[in-house]
């Protein structure tokens, strides 16, 4: 028999916010465990949660960019479970009434659009941090760090509308894009900052109801959400085929192992047991809310891909490429804003040694040393004839390194174009005497040769001869 | 009867709780007692009146994204059963 595979994502996507949502202590990464504590996101009896504003802008911005209805009303409510990481006895969720709901997103996976349902996206506190290793003093028990405990966190649930693990890599790396670009959040999936729970289940090719599904937890980049996505289909589909049966279960994706593994004993917890939370006043969004912070969105990566092409003229691979990242994009349109005129040639060196440095290198736009203030002196160099192209992809890994000025270092390395033609056809002369034999092939008709000419006449001139008048002049003798 | 002794073994498990037989009976009979007395609320005609969880009629109470002092990690473990380092100390967690 024939199988369809059907995925729904929930993501957890951690904000960038300077505070806890509930609570003033700091929410930076990787200060000393339990500094970043306070009576409220310890859980003391008598503490009053009081909600981060910020935390519901971001909720706002997240669910106008996926296309989702803000609620004018929206309550947070508690999930009760008992685990070390949660003080409190219960997460602060939202559950009968989130923040937004009824959106969608169009992802692209070999050629075809294909939009994907989002659910709802409500706002929650993260838990505390287990660790159960190389803590002095801890022997065989668990220890528990609490500064992550109170962190907020949208939760974007999609709509069982994904059929396939590559559909799920592509809406979850434009969902990543997205809340990027929007600035609510790092996008670090190693620091868990953003991390993707996958709901799978396999039915009868042809069949419209869905099979049991499982949930595989906290998996941490792309690569691995394919992996235990493939893993999990596969896994079912076998079962079924041997007369068993799909069981509805939580299971953890081992990254070593590339399989998914049940997590037995966790399902009986999966009695929340939520009510509103009689700490927390029920929240109001006023349509001018929403407005501000819609006037406020950042161009999203699908506009300024459209835009690309449609006014700066590059082709769909360049614009992909060069909107790809947020930082990227706006390193490419400071060097434009710089150079309106030479948009193609900016985007190629963007593209080509921009991003072949910072490759080499492992590094971020965020670190090229490289400003596009530079670039656009060494560009303007080039255009100006000072500079051969071939010369310049020197110059630039000089600045590269030592950040100087182009200028600077054509003048101090002595790498100015040389386009005298008497001093150009000089060097011609040089290389025809040294080498007759080819003169004679290319003669002879044998004109493949031209491109050892022109080889040997740059690298003679080290490079600094203007290429264009070394192609006019040396055919112009080689013809005789 | 309002709850059964299933429901208080459940709810106890749930809460990680062991309770001894003699305490199932105990907790069932009590709670029974409470939920009994609640349901008078059921008598209530409310079928004009919006649900709420709130006793006060008020919305939108928000804090500003600014960092406040914290209080220090070992205020933060001072009432802690056990502490290791900077930690608090819990029973070995399996997963």
């Amino acid at each position: 028999m024939k199988y369809q595979a059907v995925i729904g994502l929930e993501v957890h996507v951690q904000l960038l916010t300077n505070t806890k949502i509930f609570c003033g202590c700091s929410t930076k990464f990787g200060a000393t465990p339990n500094s970043q504590t306070c009576p409220v996101c310890l859980g003391m009896p008598g503490a009053l949660p009081v909600l981060n504003k910020k935390v519901v802008e971001y909720a706002i911005r997240a669910g106008l960019a996926t296309n989702c209805g803000i609620a004018p009303k929206s309550v947070f409510a508690r999930k009760n479970y008992f685990y070390p990481d949660l003080p409190k006895g219960y997460q602060i969720s939202q559950y009968e009434l989130p923040i937004c709901l009824s959106g969608h997103l169009d992802i692209e996976v070999d050629g075809d659009v294909k939009r994907i349902g989002i659910t709802r996206i409500h706002m929650e506190e993260d838990a505390g941090k287990l660790v159960h290793a190389d803590v002095p003093g801890a022997g065989d028990a668990s220890c528990v760090d609490l500064n992550r405990a109170c962190t907020p966190l949208l939760e974007i649930v999609s709509e069982p509308d994904i059929r396939s693990a590559d559909e799920a890599v592509a809406y979850l790396k434009k969902l990543h894009q997205i809340v990027v670009y929007l600035g609510i959040c790092d996008g670090n999936m190693e620091e868990g900052s953003f991390r993707c729970d996958a709901n799978v289940s396999v039915m009868p090719v042809g069949s419209d109801t869905f099979g049991t599904r499982t949930e595989t937890k906290n998996v941490n980049s792309f690569r691995f959400v394919k992996q235990a996505i493939e893993y999990e289909i596969e896994r079912q589909i076998d079962l079924i085929e041997e007369g068993g049966k799909v069981i509805q279960e939580t299971r953890l994706f081992d990254p070593n192992t590339g399989v998914t593994r049940s997590m037995r004993g966790k399902e009986e917890a999966h009695d929340y047991r939520y009510f509103p939370d009689p700490d927390l006043v029920p929240l109001v969004i006023s349509n001018d809310w929403v407005e501000d912070v819609r006037l406020s969105l950042p161009e999203l990566p699908e506009a300024k891909f459209r835009r690309y092409q449609d006014e700066l003229g590059l082709t769909a691979y360049d614009a992909e490429v060069l909107t790809a990242d947020r930082l990227l994009a706006r390193y490419f349109e400071s060097c434009v804003a710089l150079a309106p005129q030479q948009v193609k040639t900016v985007a190629n060196w963007v593209m080509g040694e921009v991003a072949r440095k910072l490759n080499d290198e492992g590094k971020g736009i965020a670190d090229c040393p490289v400003t596009p203030q530079l670039l656009n002196a060494l560009l303007k160099l080039m255009e100006a004839g000072t500079i051969s192209g071939k010369i310049a992809k020197t110059v630039f890994d000089e600045m590269w390194s030592t950040g100087k000025e182009p200028a600077a270092i054509v003048e101090e390395k002595g790498l100015v174009q040389v386009s005298d033609t008497g001093e150009i056809e000089r060097i011609i002369d040089e290389v025809m005497a040294a080498n007759q034999g080819q003169v004679n092939e290319f003669r002879s008709g044998k004109e493949k040769v031209f491109g050892f000419f022109v080889g040997q006449v740059m690298r003679a001139s080290k490079g600094k001869a203007n290429p264009a008048l070394v192609n006019e002049i040396l055919l112009k003798k080689l013809r005789g | 009867m309002k709850i059964t002794k299933a429901e208080v073994e459940h709810v106890a498990r749930l809460a990680r709780l062991e309770l001894t037989e003699q305490e199932v009976e105990t907790f069932t009979g009590q709670m029974d007692a409470i939920l009994a007395y609640v349901d008078k609320l059921n008598g209530l005609e409310t079928a004009g009146i919006i649900p709420t969880a709130h006793a006060v009629p008020m919305e939108n109470a928000f804090r500003q994204d600014e960092v406040a002092p914290s209080i220090g990690i070992d205020n933060a473990l001072a009432n802690a059963p056990d502490r290791a380092d900077n930690f608090f100390r819990v029973p070995k967690v399996i997963e």
